[in-house]
């Protein structure tokens, strides 16, 4: 009995070691993309770090609860989504809003290309279209910026974006069709 | 129009539309290299900060500052109260010192006034007391003679 006892606590303590090493490495992996959605999404350096930091912080208390039903990736985006709405809802209480905010401007936002642009003159234009592409996305909502931004950043199928939304996948497409209209009217202007 | 028939029409227009938005996803070039900008760009931007702040976090050094602003403050009003403290301390033992040596000096020339007085009490008692007897002779010399 007491032998049992023992072996119990022994396989319980190996259990939480090796969830804690699952989580370990399901952070190292995922944390990264989770902190480029949350930064694409708020433009806030800042904010993004603290939203990530609260997303693996909710993921971890909840660790035990994840199934696996849903990849791990999926799961910690429909957090770090729940988490950003939960942010704005937040802060649409506060009067100061707007003075508290350290989003950065559209043009900040649009300096940051990879080195590999060749001349001069293409890296003007890819930073305009950059620059054009956050304008469009100022004009979303929140859900159309969530469904665009996990279709043309994360890189995610119709499916999974489904699946992190709780979206049905006709309401996706219909989401991402506006987002990209408002995209193509937006360089539509520039020329 | 039979049900079926309505069916058919609501289904049919339903591809329709799904057929219109899936031909809106299909992107022409320019947005296609927009799009591709823009990931690369967040790609760029999103690792630069990931690793600035994995590598060497800038919080800890914006939270020192205040945290050294405030120390140095709380040790410049330290010191002035306990300078100021001191300085008073000082000059209430100054004072003391000082009426201590008042006193002393007062009660010094108390202590002198008094012994002149008492030495002046002496000389004339003893002035007097030299005289008083003389002039008690006679009644002395009577006294003397009876006795004989």
């Amino acid at each position: 009995m007491a032998a049992g006892s023992i072996l119990e606590t022994m396989n319980k303590a190996t259990a939480a070691e090796i969830a804690a090493d699952e989580f370990a490495r399901v952070v190292a992996q995922h944390r990264p993309q989770i902190f480029r959605f949350l930064l694409a999404s708020t433009r806030d350096v800042d904010l993004a770090e603290t939203l990530t930091q609260e997303c693996f912080l909710k993921a971890h208390r909840n660790w035990s609860s994840f199934r696996g039903d849903s990849s791990a990736m999926t799961w910690l985006m429909r957090i770090a989504i729940n988490l950003q709405k939960d942010h704005w809802r937040n802060r649409r209480m506060r009067f100061w809003r707007s003075t508290q905010t350290h989003a950065v401007d559209l043009d900040e936002a649009s300096e940051w290309l990879p080195s590999g642009a060749t001349s001069a003159e293409q890296q003007m234009l890819a930073k305009e279209q950059v620059r054009h592409v956050w304008k469009a996305m100022e004009g979303l909502s929140e859900r159309q910026r969530s469904v665009f931004l996990l279709r043309y950043i994360e890189e995610r199928e119709l499916s999974e974006i489904a699946e992190i939304t709780g979206l049905s996948q006709g309401t996706v497409k219909a989401h991402l069709s506006r987002a990209v209209g408002r995209v193509r009217t937006e360089l539509g202007r520039r020329q | 129009m039979s049900l079926w028939e309505k069916g058919k029409e609501f289904s049919d227009n339903s591809e329709h539309r799904l057929d219109s938005e899936s031909q809106d996803l299909i992107l022409d070039q320019n947005l296609d290299e927009a799009l591709r900008n823009f990931k690369l760009s967040v790609d760029a931007w999103s690792e630069t900060a990931y690793s600035t702040r994995r590598v060497a976090p800038s919080i800890p050094h914006r939270n020192w500052r205040p945290a050294a602003a405030w120390a140095l403050g709380c040790a410049l009003v330290a010191s002035s109260v306990s300078g100021s403290v001191y300085q008073r301390h000082e000059r209430q033992l100054e004072a003391k010192q000082a009426a201590a040596k008042l006193a002393a000096q007062q009660k010094q020339a108390a202590d002198l006034k008094a012994a002149d007085e008492e030495d002046l009490l002496a000389s004339v008692d003893s002035e007097v007391s030299r005289q008083v007897p003389s002039a008690m002779e006679p009644l002395a010399q009577m006294a003397e003679d009876e006795s004989k």
